[in-house]
């Protein structure tokens, strides 16, 4: 699966209540929509460290960088991740 | 346009003159009168010639927007109320609202009110653990939440057999409601013109906000109806509201700074108020307080640290220029972020300082009045505060000497009780002092400076966090053996949660356990409450009697010196 395909189904499976009907796509606002807040926001990072064996420096990790799905794959990219 | 004066007068001036009467005056109420919070903020203002007057401009994650009068809100929870009646919520029982910054969350608080009720707001993001030991120690009746809400509802629901009513406010039927489920959508519902309000009095039980001690389960603060007195003329004076304000209270009604600030203190006053959905980011929300013209801006130094680190020229990108004053609470504001605010908007930042337990704003800076950056200001007129010794609980008279920020009880916003736990409300007050469990001192010049907890509490982003039960969650986890959890410094939260866990044998610690422990405690309690950091270590420092000694990894973490460890079973 590619890693934006990861990436979605991550969001969806662990920040998406049950019942939550919500459609999230790969530019579905993640932090400013509500779906992953601040403070889950590192749990996310943790997700995309290990998953994908990087360090994301603190600077980088901004709510803009985690806004999307495909912002996600972005820095991803600029961090050398393919 | 020449500014319009502030509505205190110089400080010096309202302490000296300053009564509770100046309130109930201007609410035209008197001692032995009926006073209910959810009159005085909708019909009361209808009555005054503002029926037309915005209450609450809304806005979701979308940027669609709804607007409510003082009208609608006085019909909508008028119609809340009588919902709720004729499904059977008595007076007196506890109604939980359990939903996101949502108008029914807002309107429906003055509607549970409206009917003698108790109002238990609750944070949307707690997930079932959290929902279940706060409705299980108020044995609620009834809750209102969303849809998306829900299953942490049901989840737990057969171990609630007093939840006798479930209402969901967005229900589309969809899908079948359950046994116990009611659907309730406030802009199908007939509108009830006239609802007869249940004639509370000053000591009718109204609101009733959990808030985390360091030992044992979270505690219901109570508050009484008496409260509006306080949270009026605070925000009159604190919060400088005046009749063409635009006013925006970040925070969520589920803590008691989005009920006494964010619905009470407004509206009481006719304020017109904006909230919205949309998560946090500096564009975000430089562009929703252009949109809507804020003028007031009460916020938390979390997302003010936030706006900083994001820079001076995002600030300068809006137009801001409606703002005129901005306040703080939740955690002591750094003087660098008072200091920003003034390079960001041209004015700073006024600190205020209060607790759940106190109902209102007890110190603060106050427009007008020098602020010395990073202190929490000066007690508001009729507030007598101090610092206590820490043994002797009298006031230490020398000044700049650190010691526990105490309050004379007696202000009409003070928690009557912590519900089923009158012991623990009596132990708050010694000497004939309300103990905060703050530290800090006064200086030369009265202004009282913030030090630290005097507890394990941890505050992070504004929300205290009880150790225990973060602890109590961690240990279901199959994997964790034991827990330590404390507070670490965090330059924009102030404090994170941190935990320590030793493993049970077989378990190896690696990212992806923590990860799952992250998650595990992030679903069952909430993501307030889940580990930012985990450090696994082979065993917990204790007392020889098995004590965990939480104390020594927090000075670990704080870089501070860990006093006596004679008590110490094992080396760190």
């Amino acid at each position: 699966m590619a890693a934006k395909d990861v990436i979605l189904e991550y969001v969806k499976n662990e920040y998406l209540e049950d019942g939550d009907d919500r459609e999230v796509t790969f530019d579905t606002p993640l932090i400013s929509g509500g779906i992953v807040d601040s403070f889950s926001m590192v749990s996310l990072k943790v997700f995309l460290e290990t998953k994908y064996n990087v360090s994301i420096p603190d600077a980088k990790a901004t709510p803009e960088a985690f806004d999307s799905v495909n912002n996600i794959i972005a820095l991803l990219k600029d961090m050398g991740v393919e | 346009m020449p500014t319009k004066p502030s509505n205190m007068k110089t400080y010096e001036e309202e302490v000296k003159t300053f009564s509770w009467d100046i309130a109930k005056k201007e609410l035209e109420y008197k001692d032995g009168d009926v006073i209910n919070i959810g009159w005085y903020c909708s019909d009361r203002i209808c009555k005054k010639g503002n029926a037309d007057k915005l209450a609450l401009i809304w806005e979701n994650a979308k940027c669609e927007e709804k607007r409510y009068t003082f009208n609608d809100i006085r019909l909508i929870s008028n119609t809340i109320a009588n919902y709720l009646k004729n499904l059977g919520v008595k007076d007196g029982e506890r109604v939980c609202l359990f939903m996101d910054k949502i108008p029914e969350l807002y309107i429906g608080f003055l509607g549970v009110l409206k009917l003698g009720a108790i109002a238990q707001p609750l944070f949307s993001a707690f997930g079932s653990e959290s929902l279940l030991t706060r409705l299980e120690d108020a044995t609620t009746t009834a809750i209102m939440t969303q849809k998306k809400h829900l299953p942490k509802v049901r989840n737990i629901l057969d171990k609630m057999p007093y939840l006798k009513y479930i209402i969901v406010v967005d229900d589309d039927g969809s899908k079948p409601l359950r046994e116990r489920e009611y659907a309730l959508n406030i802009e199908k519902e007939k509108m009830i013109e006239d609802f007869e309000i249940f004639p509370t009095k000053a000591e009718s039980r109204s609101v009733l906000h959990y808030t985390s001690g360091t030992t044992g389960k979270p505690k219901g603060a109570q508050h009484v109806h008496y409260s509006l007195i306080s949270q009026y003329i605070s925000s009159k004076y604190v919060l400088d509201l005046k009749d063409d304000d635009v006013y925006w209270c970040t925070a969520d009604p589920g803590w008691v700074t989005g009920t006494s600030y964010g619905i009470i203190g407004p509206w009481s006053n006719g304020v017109t108020q904006v909230v919205t959905e949309i998560g946090f980011t500096a564009d975000n929300w430089y562009r929703f307080a252009e949109k809507q013209k804020v003028s007031v801006w009460y916020s938390a130094p979390t997302a003010i640290r936030s706006l900083m680190k994001e820079g001076t020229a995002v600030a300068k990108k809006y137009d801001l220029s409606a703002l005129r004053h901005l306040a703080s609470v939740g955690e002591p504001l750094n003087a660098e972020a008072v200091i920003w605010s003034q390079e960001a908007f041209g004015m700073m930042f006024h600190d205020t300082f209060w607790q759940t337990e106190t109902g209102s704003i007890m110190v603060s800076n106050y427009p007008g009045m020098k602020i010395k950056p990073g202190s929490m200001g000066k007690p508001f007129p009729g507030i007598n505060a101090t610092v206590v010794d820490l043994r002797t609980f009298l006031p230490i008279e020398k000044r700049g000497i650190v010691g526990m920020i105490a309050i004379e009880p007696g202000w009409p916003s003070m928690i009557r009780t912590y519900w089923n736990n009158e012991e623990t409300y009596k132990s708050k007050f010694k000497n004939g002092w309300y103990l905060c469990g703050d530290r800090g001192s006064i200086d030369e010049d009265g202004y009282f400076w913030f030090v630290g907890r005097d507890d394990d509490v941890i505050n992070t982003a504004g929300h205290l966090v009880g150790p225990f039960e973060i602890e109590s969650a961690l240990l279901e986890h199959p994997a964790v053996a034991e827990s330590a959890v404390v507070g670490k410094p965090d330059p924009v939260n102030m404090e994170v949660v941190k935990a320590f866990i030793a493993l049970k044998p077989g378990n190896d610690p690696n990212k992806m356990l923590e990860l799952e422990i992250m998650n595990f405690v992030r679903k069952k309690l909430s993501a307030l409450a889940m580990p930012q950091e985990i450090e696994f270590v082979d065993s917990l420092p204790k007392t020889r009697s098995g004590k965990i000694m939480r104390r020594l990894l927090r000075a670990k973490e704080w870089g501070e010196e860990i006093g006596d460890t004679s008590t110490l079973e094992n080396d760190m």
